[in-house]
């Protein structure tokens, strides 16, 4: 019928830039990047205990001063970017039927908060 | 088609989601607190050393840090191809070498505890 | 009364005539649009009135048809349903779906869709054949709101031109296809999943989607193409492990 249908490129490098929603998708999925550098923190701080009582004190002395704490500040914000992005999709991916009805969205979202705050407690209790 | 193995690795990336998304954000409050000298009787030596003998606290530790290395691994990969580095077969190579290495470590020094 | 309601709009359409051009180029025409007119009303406006020449599809007027899908504004649409008094600036542009090829204006070439959607068989593959003496198949209320919301789909492939990882990777199934597969493999009188999951389950399958999950925002019916594909995910993962760890385990 004719000839000639015409292809839009689409930039593979600078394409999340065209809409919002393309940009909170890869702020979440960079989060990544900090939970990984956050995790291998934590395997060194299990070196250091590993090596005994001095060896983990100077870890945690090594952890403070403005870079230890900005490191931290800036996982924390991605690690809470990633826990609000993951639950808020959970009722998508995991829909929990009871009886006829489908459970609502919110109310999975909200289960999903309410145990996040009851294990982040546990863990600060404990650490504390 | 042939089915895909990406399942092995989505497995641990939806399983580490799930864990990270529950107890990292207090582990790294934990820690920024230790980095702001904030309470000087939390992350102790002895109070963390208690827990990681423990053969429970060894299993939790272990399991926390596996999950959260292969999940963040594939969603990076994943991430490298979203902007625009079209070598996923190397990208996958050196992201899950590098969780690999975690994973090891980890296991030694819980051994060594 | 509707002389007041009127409201003067630029209306900014991408134009591509395949015999003459040899890339689209943007026209711009003014359209006398009432509040209540949607913006295939003032296409239609331009056809009748100002250049009989642009081209379109569409047919029911109503979000049933699928046929009216363009980009309003960037955003992905039912030319039927994206309301005039939505876009307060006075000009909005609108663009062939995002994705496709472009046969002419507005109109996509959508053979890609087509051959993704029937590779996934989207059809009941009942689990046992009876004939029609032998009665109906019976589902109960709780089997039909299983599979319910993904019939809604009306194949107007918004969805596909919402998806990043379609347009980044052109050989993925996309949303609807896999979610209109995941229709089927709910539907508890069907029987098919195993041979679906040769298609669905593949690299180019679900295994290409990473939830960006725009699929789900733009999607006209509420269908969810995203999330279905994650519970896809799910399954599938469950069936590797079962496979590949505890192979004495049937399926």
């Amino acid at each position: 019928m004719n000839s000639k249908p015409y292809v839009r490129e689409v930039s593979k490098t600078t394409w999340f830039l065209s809409h919002p929603r393309y940009k909170r998708y890869m702020a979440r999925e960079v989060t990544c990047i900090f939970i990984f550098a956050y995790t291998f923190l934590l395997i060194a701080a299990l070196g250091a205990l590993a090596n005994g009582q001095e060896a983990f004190d100077a870890f945690v002395l090594g952890l403070g001063g403005p870079l230890g704490v900005l490191f931290n500040v800036v996982v924390l914000i991605a690690t809470v970017y990633h826990s609000l992005s993951w639950f808020v999709v959970t009722p998508q991916a995991m829909p929990i039927q009871m009886g006829e009805e489908f459970v609502a969205g919110h109310i999975i979202v909200n289960a999903h908060y309410g145990a996040w705050a009851v294990v982040s407690l546990i863990i600060l209790f404990w650490g504390m | 088609m042939a089915k895909s193995n990406k399942p092995i690795f989505w497995g641990l990336f939806a399983a580490g989601g799930t864990i990270t998304a529950f107890v990292t954000p207090a582990l790294v409050l934990i820690t920024l607190f230790a980095a702001m000298r904030f309470n000087m009787d939390m992350f102790t030596y002895d109070s963390i050393h208690a827990f990681a003998a423990w053969w429970l606290g060894k299993l939790i530790i272990f399991g926390v840090i596996l999950v959260s290395l292969w999940h963040a691994a594939h969603r990076l990969r994943v991430t490298v191809h979203d902007f625009g580095v079209r070598a996923d077969k190397q990208v996958a190579i050196v992201v899950y070498s590098l969780a690999g290495l975690g994973t090891l470590l980890t296991l030694i020094f819980l051994l060594r505890i | 009364m509707s002389e007041l309601q009127q409201r003067q709009i630029q209306l900014e359409v991408l134009r591509y005539n395949p015999e003459t051009d040899t890339a689209p180029r943007y026209q711009t025409y003014s359209v006398p649009c009432l509040e209540e007119w949607v913006v295939l009303d003032a296409l239609n406006y331009i056809k009748d009135h100002l250049d009989p020449t642009l081209s379109y599809r569409w047919s029911c007027h109503m979000a049933v048809c699928g046929s009216c899908g363009m980009m309003v504004n960037g955003e992905p649409k039912l030319a039927c349903k994206a309301f005039i008094h939505e876009y307060k600036e006075g000009q909005i542009k609108v663009e062939p779906m995002a994705n496709f090829p472009i046969e002419r204006d507005l109109v996509t070439s959508v053979e890609d869709f087509i051959t993704k959607l029937a590779s996934v068989k989207p059809y009941l593959i009942p689990k046992e054949d009876k004939p029609v003496s032998a009665g109906e198949f019976k589902q109960t209320p709780a089997e039909l709101k299983k599979f319910k919301q993904y019939t809604l789909c009306i194949n107007c492939m918004l969805c596909y031109a919402a998806c990043p990882q379609y347009a980044l990777v052109p050989e993925f199934l996309g949303p609807a296809a896999i979610s209109m597969a995941h229709r089927y493999n709910q539907d508890s009188r069907d029987g098919g999943r195993d041979q679906r999951q040769e298609v669905i389950a593949s690299d180019e399958g679900v295994w290409e989607c990473s939830f960006v999950g725009a699929c789900s925002e733009v999607c006209p019916k509420h269908v969810d193409p995203a999330g279905a594909l994650q519970q896809i995910k799910v399954a599938s993962t469950i069936d590797w492990y079962k496979e590949h760890l505890m192979p004495w385990m049937k399926k």
